[in-house]
C-alpha cells in the first residue's frame, strides 16, 4: 500500500503531502526533508526506486517537482511508477497545462483530485474521465 | 496566473512566495496564526466562508512546515457544517493534520457515522474518504457495518462503492475481525463480477488484504479473478478510458494476479489451464516499446506475472521462459527493468533450482554491482549473495572485497558481513578464507564486527595446518605502516600463539615479532592494549633460550602497567609478571589455547535467517547492526560498552574477576579434560587468556542473544524436535531480556524465529517483529493477533498469512501508552508446519519501564519534589521481603537497566539507594516518578521501598513493578558471585544535602 505521497520541488518545499500511515506532526515534517534529500540529487539516468528506511520510496521528476510515492518493499514498482504519472496527467487535464504554480494556488483542488484517486493508499479510480467529471460535479456544489 | 478562487488566500499565498528569506516567511506565518486565533476566538463575528478560508491557509501553513496544533479543533468543527463547502474542507484539512491517533476525531465520530449512513451521496463520499484515509480501531468498530452495507447495496452509485471498498479495506487492516468471514466470502466474490472497472479496482484490493489474512475462505474467489484476468488480457468489454496507453488497465492486472499469489496452488485443472494461457500470452507477448509509459506499465504486468508464475513454481518450460527473460532484463541498459531483473532473479534462486541457470550471467551481475546507482548496486549484491556457491565463491568474494575500498559507508558494513558469511561458508580451502577476512579487516576495518575475528581466531585455533600460514599473513600485515585496531587485535593474538613457528624466518624472531607490535601500541586503545600484554607473555613464554635483553623490555612493560588505571590491564600486568619469574611453570600456564569445539558459526547461523529476504535490505541491516552488539555484549571488551554489558547480565562491575570464574567453569566443562589438568590456582589466567576470545560465554548468563541461543539449542534434543514443536529459547528468559533491551529474538523454535526491534519516543512505541521461516517449505496460517490490555493502544499492520521459504517479513507494530499499568500485552502467534499446528503465547516486552525516560536529579531538584510529594496515595512505603540477593551495586545496576537513574551520594546512607525518571502516558503525560530503597546490609533478602509520583496509579503500579523485578528471577542460575567490594559510594558527610533525605523520610 501507499504510505504516503509526497509533491515537493527542488528546493524541498512540500507542495502537497498525504499520509496513509498514522504519523506524529513532527515526523511528518522530517519524513518530508529526508525524502526530499534522497530524491533530489539521484541522477536521471537512475533507477526511479530508492530505499527509504524500511520501505521504498517510487518518485518521478516533473520539471521542478518531484512526485514521490513511499510503498511496501513487496509493492510492484512500475505500478506505482505509472500511477505518479497517470496522477500528473490528471493534474495536467484538470489545469490544462499544469504548472507547479497552478499547484501552489490551487493546493486545496490537488487535494480533492487526490482524493477522487487514490484512497486509503490504494488506487480507486484509473479513468482520467471519470475523476475530471466528478471534479466537475463537486465544483458545481461549492 | 492561476488562482485559488479565494481572494484572502491568493493573497497569502503570494505574500509568502514573496518572503525573500526563511525568517521573513516565519513573521508573515506567526501574524497569520496571530490572526487566525483571534478571529477563531471571536467565532460569533465568522462567516462559513471566513472559517473555510482560514482552515485552508492552516493546512497550507502546515505545508510550509509550521506547527498548526491549536487549528485541529476548528478543522475538525467544521465537519459537522451543514453545507457542503464547508464540510468538504472539514473533511479534507482533518484527514490531512489529524491521524488516527488524535483525541479529536473521536468528537467527530457521530457526524461522520450519520453522514454515512444519510441520504447525501456527497456527504457520504466525504465521510468515506476520511474513514478510508485516517480511520483508526474505533472507527472500525462502530462504521464497518455501516460501510459493508453501502458496499453491497444495490442503489448505491459506483462512485460511493468503489470509496466503500477502500474504506472497509482500511477497516479490515485496523480490526480483521469487523468482517464476518462466513457471511462475507460469498459477497466478495460478488463483487468481484463487478464490471465497472473503478469499482472493481477497488474491489481487488480490499480482497488482496482479506486474502492475505485468510485465504481458506475465498477459495470461490480464485476463479472470478482468473476470468478478470482473461478479460483484460483480451481486452473484452474494456471501455476506452481503462486502457493506459492502449493496456487494458495495468493496475488492476497487477491487483489481480497479486491476489492470486496468497492461493498456495490452483488445484481446479480448467481454472489452472485458463491462469496459464493468460500468463503464458503475458510472458510471451510483452514486447520492449519506445513509449516509456506503455513498457513500464506493460513490464509492471509482466514482473507481476512472473511472481504468480515462481509462486506457483509452474512446469519447467515456463520456469526457463522465466529465468530466460530475466536474463534479458539484468542485462539491458534501462535502470529500472535491470533493478527490477535483479531483484527478481534473487527470488527466483528462493523457490527454484536455476542456479546454474543463474551462473551464466556473473559477469552481467558483478557489473551492476559497479553501477553508479546505489538502487542496483544494492540489487546486484543481493543476488551475488544469494547465488554464491563452492564454486563460484572465489570470484564473487573476491568481487566484494574489491568493491568494498570504494563503496559507500551506507554499504560497507553489510558487504563486509556478507563477504565474511560466504568466505566462511564456500571456503576452498582455509588458507583462503583467512586470506580474505584479513583483506577484509584490513580494508574495513570500521565495518567488521568483532564476531567476524574472533571466527578465524577459531578457525585457526582448530586447524593446526593453518596456524603458521595465518602467523605469517598476520605478520606481513604488521609491516604496513597505518592498520587498522581490530588487525592489530586479531595480529597480536595469532602472534602470540603461533609467532614461534615462524621462528626461523626472516624478521620473525621473538624480539623482532615483539619489536614490531609493541612499536604500535601507543596508538591502540585499551581493550587492545590486555591483548597486546597476553601476547608479551607469550611471546616471553616462547623465546627458549630466554633472551634476557627481551625479558627486561617486557618485565618493565608489565611493571609499567601494574598501576595501569584499568583494572583488566592491571590485573594482566601484576598476573603475567608475576607468572613469568616461574621459569618453567610459565610453560603449562601459557600452554597454546585448547581446540574450540566445533559448533555453528554464529554468523552463518544469522546469516541463515538473512538469506532469504534480500528484498528486505532494511532487515538484514537492522539485523548486521545486532550482530555487532552481540559482539560487543559477549566480549565485554569494550569500555564504552561496559555499563551495556553489565546492566544485561545484571553483573557487578568488576568485570574481570567474574567473567573469568564464568569461563573458566565453562571451558574446563566443554574442552572436557583438554583443560581439565591445568590446576585450579591457575584457572583465572587461563579465563584471561580467554576472555578476548569469549564468543561462547557460560550458558547461565542471560541477556546475550547469541549466548542463549547456541546454548539452549545444544540443550535441547533432537527427537525431541522431531516430535513436537518447541521453543528453542527460553521464551521466559527472552521476553525478561528484551524488556530492558530494545531488541533481540523473541521466540525461537525450529521451523520459525521472531525477532523484535523497538523504539521509543515519550508515550508511543514503534515495535518491528521479524517473523522468520527458518525452513525450505513455506509457512501456513501464520496469524498474528494481539491481546492489548486495557491501558495500552497496539496495532498491528497486516501480517501475510503465509511466510514463503527461507524468507522473512515485518510487521510494524504501533504502541500507545494510555496509564501507567504493569500489564503486558500477548502476541498471539499461530502458524502451521506440515501437519502441526504450533500456537504459541508471547509476552510483548512493551513493559511500564519502556515509556521511561532517564533523567538525573540533582540534591536541589531532587528534595522540593521528594517533600511536596509528601503522603499515599502519591508516595507509597513498602518492607519488601523475599528479594533476590544481590549487592548494591548489582541493585544500582538493575535499576539503571530499567531506566531509573541512581542518582550516587544523594542518600547518606550507603545501604541505600535513590533513583528517579519520568514516565510517560497519555493520561499522566510525562511525570516524575522517585523512588528510595533502603537495604539492609545484614540481611540482603530485605528492603524498604519507597516510590512517589504525581499520579496515586503510577506510584502503585511503580511500586509493584520494581518490587516484581527484586523478587522475581528473570535469569538463569548465575554461579555464586564472591562477595564483591561495594561500589564506592560518597562518604557520609554532615553537609551532604543527603542527610536531609533522611530526616525527610
Amino acid at each position: 500500500m501507499i504510505r504516503f505521497i509526497l509533491l515537493q520541488n527542488r528546493q524541498g518545499k512540500t507542495r502537497l503531502a498525504k499520509y496513509y500511515i498514522p504519523l506524529e506532526e513532527s515526523e511528518k515534517h522530517k519524513v518530508e526533508y529526508e525524502v526530499h534529500r534522497l530524491v533530489v540529487n539521484r541522477d536521471p539516468k537512475f533507477t526511479n526506486f530508492v530505499e527509504f528506511r524500511t520501505h521504498k520510496v517510487i518518485y518521478r521528476r516533473y520539471a521542478g517537482l518531484f512526485f514521490s510515492l513511499c510503498v511496501d518493499i513487496t509493492d510492484n514498482e512500475l505500478a506505482y511508477l505509472e500511477c505518479i504519472h497517470l496522477f500528473v496527467e490528471i493534474l495536467d487535464h484538470f489545469f490544462s497545462n499544469v504548472c507547479e504554480l497552478d499547484l501552489v494556488f490551487n493546493f486545496h483542488k490537488v487535494y480533492l483530485i487526490l482524493d477522487e484517486f487514490i484512497l486509503a493508499g490504494e488506487l480507486q479510480e484509473t479513468s482520467k474521465r471519470a475523476i475530471i467529471e466528478r471534479m466537475g460535479e463537486l465544483e458545481k456544489q461549492e | 496566473m492561476a488562482l485559488s478562487g479565494m481572494r484572502g488566500l491568493s493573497v497569502f499565498i503570494s505574500e509568502i512566495r514573496n518572503c525573500q528569506n526563511k525568517e521573513q516567511e516565519r513573521l508573515r506565518v506567526d501574524k497569520e496564526l496571530g490572526n487566525i486565533r483571534t478571529r477563531f476566538k471571536n467565532e460569533k463575528g465568522l462567516t462559513p466562508y471566513e472559517k473555510k478560508k482560514y482552515v485552508w491557509k492552516m493546512l497550507y501553513i502546515f505545508m510550509l512546515g509550521y506547527d498548526v496544533d491549536f487549528g485541529h479543533m476548528e478543522a475538525v468543527s467544521l465537519i459537522s457544517a451543514p453545507k457542503y463547502p464547508e464540510k468538504q474542507v472539514g473533511y479534507l484539512v482533518t484527514s490531512c493534520l489529524l491521524n488516527e491517533n488524535h483525541d479529536f476525531l473521536r468528537l467527530a465520530i457521530n457526524t461522520v457515522r450519520n453522514d454515512i449512513i444519510g441520504r447525501n451521496e456527497t456527504f457520504q463520499c466525504l465521510a468515506l474518504t476520511l474513514v478510508g484515509n485516517i480511520g483508526g480501531r474505533e472507527f472500525a468498530e462502530s462504521l464497518a457495518p455501516d460501510v459493508q452495507k453501502l458496499l453491497i447495496s444495490s442503489s448505491c452509485r459506483p462512485l460511493v462503492k468503489k470509496k466503500a471498498a477502500l474504506c472497509l479495506l482500511r477497516l479490515v487492516r485496523k480490526n480483521p475481525d469487523v468482517v464476518n468471514v462466513d457471511g462475507w466470502s460469498d459477497r466478495m466474490a460478488q463483487l468481484l463480477d463487478e464490471r465497472n472497472v473503478g469499482v472493481l479496482t477497488s474491489s481487488m484490493s480490499l480482497f488482496v488484504s482479506l486474502v492475505s489474512n485468510n485465504h481458506e475462505a475465498y477459495w470461490s474467489c480464485l476463479p472470478k479473478c482468473v476470468k478478470v484476468l482473461e478479460r483484460l488480457a483480451r481486452n473484452q468489454d474494456v471501455p476506452q478510458e481503462y486502457t493506459y496507453y492502449g493496456i487494458p488497465s495495468p493496475w488492476l492486472q497487477v491487483k489481480t494476479l497479486r491476489a492470486l499469489q496468497y492461493f498456495p496452488t490452483i488445484e481446479d485443472p480448467n481454472t489452472r489451464r485458463a491462469l496459464f494461457e493468460v500468463l503464458q500470452r503475458v510472458l510471451m507477448g510483452t514486447d520492449v516499446v519506445k513509449n516509456v509509459n506503455k513498457n513500464n506499465a506493460s513490464h509492471a504486468v509482466l514482473f507481476e506475472a512472473l511472481a504468480l508464475v515462481m509462486h506457483l513454481d509452474a512446469e519447467k518450460e515456463m520456469m526457463s521462459q522465466c529465468v530466460a527473460l530475466l536474463g534479458k532484463f539484468i542485462a539491458v541498459r534501462e535502470p529500472n527493468i535491470r533493478y527490477l531483473g535483479l531483484e527478481n532473479m534473487t527470488r527466483m534462486l528462493m523457490v527454484t533450482d536455476v542456479q546454474d541457470i543463474i551462473k551464466r550471467h556473473q559477469a552481467q551481475i558483478i557489473t551492476s554491482l559497479k553501477d553508479p546507482d546505489i538502487s542496483i548496486r544494492r540489487r546486484a549484491l543481493d543476488l551475488l549473495y544469494a547465488m554464491c556457491d563452492t564454486s563460484n565463491a572465489k570470484d564473487i568474494v573476491e568481487e566484494l572485497l574489491q568493491y568494498l575500498g570504494t563503496a559507500e559507508f551506507a554499504m560497507r558494513e553489510e558487504l563486509a558481513l556478507k563477504a565474511a558469511i560466504l568466505a566462511e561458508k564456500f571456503a576452498p580451502d582455509l588458507s583462503w578464507y583467512v586470506d580474505v577476512i584479513l583483506q577484509l579487516i584490513d580494508k574495513a576495518g570500521d565495518f567488521v564486527s568483532d564476531d567476524i575475528w574472533f571466527r578465524v581466531v577459531q578457525f585457526v585455533t582448530n586447524n593446526e595446518d593453518l596456524q603458521p600460514y595465518a602467523a605469517l599473513k598476520a605478520r606481513e600485515y604488521l609491516d604496513k605502516p597505518a592498520i587498522h585496531e581490530t588487525m592489530m587485535k586479531v595480529s597480536a593474538y595469532l602472534l602470540g600463539e603461533y609467532s614461534h613457528l615462524l621462528a626461523r624466518r626472516p624478521g620473525c624472531s621473538p624480539k623482532e615479532i615483539f619489536g614490531i607490535i609493541h612499536e604500535k601500541l601507543p596508538t591502540v586503545s585499551t581493550p587492545t592494549i590486555s591483548i597486546l600484554l597476553s601476547t608479551y607473555a607469550k611471546i616471553l613464554m616462547h623465546s627458549q633460550p630466554p633472551d634476557p635483553e627481551l625479558q627486561n623490555q617486557i618485565w618493565a612493560i608489565f611493571s609499567k602497567y601494574e598501576t595501569s588505571i584499568d583494572a583488566e590491564i592491571q590485573q594482566r600486568a601484576v598476573e603475567y609478571f608475576t607468572l613469568s619469574k616461574k621459569g618453567a611453570a610459565l610453560m603449562d600456564i601459557l600452554a597454546e589455547m585448547p581446540k574450540f569445539p566445533e559448533r555453528e558459526s554464529s554468523l552463518i547461523k544469522k546469516a541463515e535467517d538473512t538469506e532469504a529476504d534480500t528484498a528486505e535490505l532494511s532487515a538484514i541491516k537492522s539485523r548486521a547492526q545486532q550482530q555487532a552488539s552481540n559482539a560487543l555484549v559477549v566480549t565485554g571488551q569494550q569500555p564504552t560498552n561496559e555499563p551495556l554489558q553489565v546492566t544485561q547480565l545484571g553483573m557487578v562491575k568488576i568485570p574481570s574477576i567474574n567473567m573469568e570464574n564464568n569461563h573458566v567453569d565453562q571451558e574446563v566443562a566443554q574442552t572436557n579434560g583438554i583443560t581439565g589438568d591445568v590446576e585450579p590456582q591457575n584457572a583465572d589466567i587461563l579465563g584471561d587468556l580467554l576472555s578476548p576470545l569469549a564468543i561462547e560465554g557460560p550458558p547461565g548468563v542471560s541477556g546475550t542473544e547469541t549466548l542463549s541461543e547456541d546454548g539452549a539449542l545444544a540443550l535441547a534434543p533432537v527427537g525431541e524436535q522431531e516430535n513436537a514443536i518447541k521453543p528453542i529459547v527460553d521464551i521466559v528468559e527472552r521476553f525478561h531480556a528484551l524488556c530492558v533491551n530494545d531488541s533481540g529474538v523473541l521466540y525461537e523454535d525450529p521451523y520459525v524465529q521472531i525477532g523484535i526491534k523497538a523504539e521509543w519516543r515519550g508515550h508511543q512505541g514503534r515495535l518491528v517483529l521479524f517473523l522468520g521461516n527458518k525452513t525450505t517449505s513455506s509457512l501456513d496460517a501464520v496469524q498474528a493477533v494481539i491481546l492489548p490490555p486495557s491501558h495500552m493502544k497496539l496495532e498491528l499492520s497486516s501480517v501475510p498469512e503465509i511466510i514463503p521459504p527461507r524468507s522473512q517479513v515485518q510487521c510494524p507494530l504501533e504502541v500507545v501508552n494510555l496509564r501507567p499499568s504493569r500489564d503486558v500485552a500477548v502476541l498471539d502467534f499461530s502458524y502451521k508446519f506440515g501437519t502441526n499446528l504450533v500456537d504459541n503465547k508471547l509476552r510483548i516486552p512493551a513493559v511500564l519501564n519502556k515509556f521511561f525516560q532517564p533523567i538525573t536529579l540533582s540534591a536541589e531538584e531532587f528534595f522540593p519534589q521528594w517533600r511536596s510529594l509528601a503522603a499515599p496515595p502519591l508516595k507509597l512505603q513498602e518492607v519488601v521481603r523475599g528479594v533476590r540477593p544481590m549487592s548494591l551495586g548489582e541493585m544500582a545496576n538493575l535499576l539503571n537497566s530499567l531506566r531509573l537513574i541512581v542518582s550516587p551520594g544523594l542518600d547518606p546512607n550507603a545501604n541505600n539507594l535513590v533513583a528517579s525518571t519520568t514516565f510517560y502516558s497519555e493520561s499522566t503525560r510525562s511525570m516524575l516518578c522517585l523512588v528510595r530503597i533502603e537495604t539492609d546490609p545484614a540481611d540482603r533478602t530485605q528492603l524498604r521501598m519507597t516510590v512517589a509520583s504525581g499520579d496515586p496509579t503510577l506510584t502503585l503500579e511503580l511500586k509493584e513493578f520494581i518490587k516484581e523485578q527484586l523478587i522475581s528471577i528473570p535469569t538463569a542460575s548465575k554461579p555464586p558471585v564472591p562477595q564483591q567490594p561495594q561500589p564506592t559510594t560518597q562518604p557520609i558527610s554532615s553537609s551532604d544535602p543527603g542527610a536531609l533525605l533522611a530526616g525527610l523520610l
